[in-house]
């Protein structure tokens, strides 16, 4: 039931069971020469179909690298030294070039912050859409027109027929975001990758944007890795929640336990310094010190430099502790009731 | 939260009886090129008439900020809201209309008077990369502008480190460039220089709109605290409803050049009037709400080239009808200090 497990082998052999990806212990560093940075340093989750998994995060916490290691688009000096993952059975940090090129875009989908990311500016969307639905499948172009059309239809976007004939530039971003999206969908992909989908959209378009992949993981089974830095746009969106910090899970669980009561003194951190959060026009509760930097990592837990509830104990790693399916990396956390 | 009754005796002294800092007479801004001189010939002689392409970026607004107080701008990408911020900071004429400083015109101003005025009125800006001199240390940075304005008296040094220490850095880092800091140190970088004219009004655009969630409340934190400290007055433009309702007293909302409502913070929040500020309270997300369904509103902000007629909120609005695809709605007052532009009030 949860997306992120204990790594003890029992536990992580039953949970796998109906888990169509599974990750465990992944690390991908980068080989700077300021030293190796440790992007993703031993991450572990599941991910059932139908399942929506939220990635929390601050810059530079690893979330998208997360994201870009399980479809192996990490690029030199990028690298993925260790672990594992599994999707629907199959290894992936292992396969072949060409195993990979049958994958993406046919089973698992990227929506990108960017939709120019996955959009060719000098094609038309029908061209672009064409061309994803024939490189994993020997259809007729007019079924493959059909079906774009479709796609584009399901994505809210009025007068499909015409707007496959249009180029990128003539939409407007949320518009392209669609596009995207709809691009996603057209294999029917098992897992879809959303690296901040809607960071960078206005509020009543993001809302329409939410609105869509709500009604398509329902309507599809799809499941979903929404990689974010809004804990209130993946509050509203996920049924898991995982919250990353200099590379590693410090804290995993279902949504409503996560942000109703957090663990970890990071995660209750970000959630007390919303404005929400607090009373209008006191100072906000806030998380001192800085966003860390991989390169020069406290020693022990990597937030304590950071956190009120440190002590010599943080000197040393914090494993997991889990209690019902809600994980957490912190020998302090805070209370349950709090 | 209690909902008071705001009556308007109990609101004058508090916000409506404060001096006014800054005043907007029907002010617009358009961009763009009118026609060409050869444009302008080959019409002259019976040639087809060119149409300039012009957009107005800022639709005769009517706005006041009064001494002390935090309004907030909120609005959605392209609804001018930026272009007003310069204007109100002064670092961009208006096409038409006036800006009042402190009740009188700014063409009234001597030109001494006016530079003064102008220094007053500092701007922070979104993106702490682009708006710092990356060939400048930190102490050239903040120094330069009180240097020449005669502003310090004494040691430049001293003065400098003052700064610094007010927005939150360490003055030993004075003699770094900007790339060796972070997002957020860089953004206390540009507080640091906005401070050193000694200004009574902050303009901040998108401030904490680039940063870290868990810098962002340090940044916050840094603008309450100034406020108090400094008794600043500020104009607080962003997107983001949480953060401008933690921080101002008003609220003003823009929808594609106008503002289509004003009022207390507690109103905008309590009672929102305009269908379109009812829609954005309604889709912003809410940690408070988990697995919620998302009920959009139709269609995207039209573009700023070719506004509809009428109220330009009219093609998304839920409850348009037929007058609201004709004629511009005024702003008007539909409560104690509360103004907004909408048609449904006369119904």
């Amino acid at each position: 039931m949860t997306a992120v497990l204990e790594q003890t082998a029992g536990v992580a052999a039953s949970s796998r069971r109906g888990a169509i990806l599974s990750v465990r212990d992944l690390k991908t560093y980068f080989a700077t020469p300021a030293g190796e940075v440790k992007a993703v340093d031993g991450l572990s989750f599941d991910l059932r179909a139908g399942q929506v998994l939220g990635l929390v995060g601050e810059s530079g916490s690893g979330k998208s690298v997360t994201g870009f290691s399980i479809v192996r688009l990490i690029e030199p000096p990028g690298r993925i030294v260790g672990g594992e993952i599994s999707f629907k059975g199959q290894e992936l940090t292992g396969a072949s070039l060409e195993e990979m090129r049958r994958l993406r875009g046919r089973h698992i989908a990227m929506i990108f912050q960017d939709p120019m990311m996955t959009l060719n500016p000098v094609l038309r969307i029908d061209t672009q859409m064409i061309e994803a639905i024939q490189a994993h499948e020997r259809v007729p172009i007019a079924e493959a027109r059909a079906r774009a059309r479709d796609a584009l239809g399901k994505v809210g976007i009025p007068s499909p027929e015409e707007r496959l004939k249009a180029y990128p530039h003539q939409f407007s971003g949320g518009m392209r975001q669609r596009v995207a999206i709809a691009t996603a969908l057209l294999n029917q992909p098992d897992l879809i990758i959303a690296d901040e989908p809607t960071t960078a959209l206005d509020v009543t378009i993001q809302a329409q944007i939410l609105a869509e992949v709500q009604k398509l993981t329902r309507d599809t089974n799809t499941a979903v890795i929404w990689i974010s830095h809004d804990l209130s746009v993946v509050s509203g969106m996920a049924d898991e929640v995982a919250v990353m910090y200099a590379g590693r899970i410090v804290e995993a669980g279902p949504v409503a336990e996560v942000i109703n009561a957090p663990r970890h003194p990071y995660t209750a951190g970000l959630i007390g310094s919303l404005p929400s959060r607090n009373r209008r026009g006191e100072r906000l509760r806030q998380i001192h010190g800085m966003t860390p930097n991989l390169l020069d990592l406290p020693e022990g837990c990597a937030f304590r430099t950071r956190c009120d509830h440190a002590d010599e104990a943080c000197r040393r790693e914090p494993g997991l502790f889990a209690r019902h399916g809600h994980v957490h990396r912190c020998f302090h956390p805070c209370r349950e009731d709090a | 939260m209690v909902e008071q009754a705001l009556a308007p005796e109990v609101l004058e002294p508090t916000v409506a009886n404060r001096q006014p800092v800054i005043t907007l007479r029907g002010v617009s801004r358009t961009f763009g090129t009118p026609p060409s001189a050869l444009a302008r010939f080959a019409e002259r002689f019976g040639g087809a008439k060119s149409k300039p392409t012009i957009v107005h970026a800022v639709d005769s607004v009517d706005l006041t900020v009064r001494k002390g107080e935090v309004l907030g701008l909120v609005g959605e990408s392209g609804c001018g809201k930026s272009t007003l911020g310069r204007i109100i900071a002064g670092i961009m004429p208006p096409s038409s209309g006036e800006v009042l400083w402190r009740g009188r015109r700014l063409s009234e101003l001597s030109p001494r008077e006016r530079r003064a005025a102008k220094l007053r009125i500092q701007m922070i800006f979104q993106n702490p990369f682009a708006s710092l001199n990356p060939r400048a240390s930190v102490a050239e940075i903040v120094g330069e502008a009180p240097r020449i304005h005669h502003l310090i008296e004494g040691d430049e040094g001293a003065y400098v480190d003052e700064q610094l220490r007010r927005a939150g850095l360490d003055p030993s880092f004075k003699s770094r460039f900007p790339h060796q800091f972070s997002g957020g140190q860089r953004q206390r970088i540009g507080i640091a220089r906005a401070l050193a004219v000694q200004p009574e009004f902050l303009v901040c655009d998108e401030a904490v709109a680039a940063l870290d969630v868990s810098i962002q409340a340090q940044i916050l934190n840094l603008f309450m605290d100034l406020r108090e400290q400094l008794d600043l007055t500020y104009l607080f433009i962003s997107h983001d409803l949480g953060v401008v309702e933690h921080l101002s007293d008003r609220v003003a909302i823009m929808y594609l050049g106008r503002i289509v409502e004003e009022a207390t913070v507690e109103e905008i929040f309590s009672r929102p009037n305009h269908p379109y500020t009812q829609a954005l309270l309604e889709e912003i997300p809410r940690i408070e709400t988990q697995k919620r369904a998302y009920t959009a509103l139709k269609g995207e902000l039209p573009s700023p080239l070719a506004p509809p007629p009428g109220c330009p909120f009219h093609p998304r609005c839920p409850n348009a009808f037929d007058r609201c695809k004709m004629e511009k709605p005024a702003l008007r007052d539909v409560a104690a200090d509360h103004r907004s532009a909408c048609h449904l009030n006369d119904r």
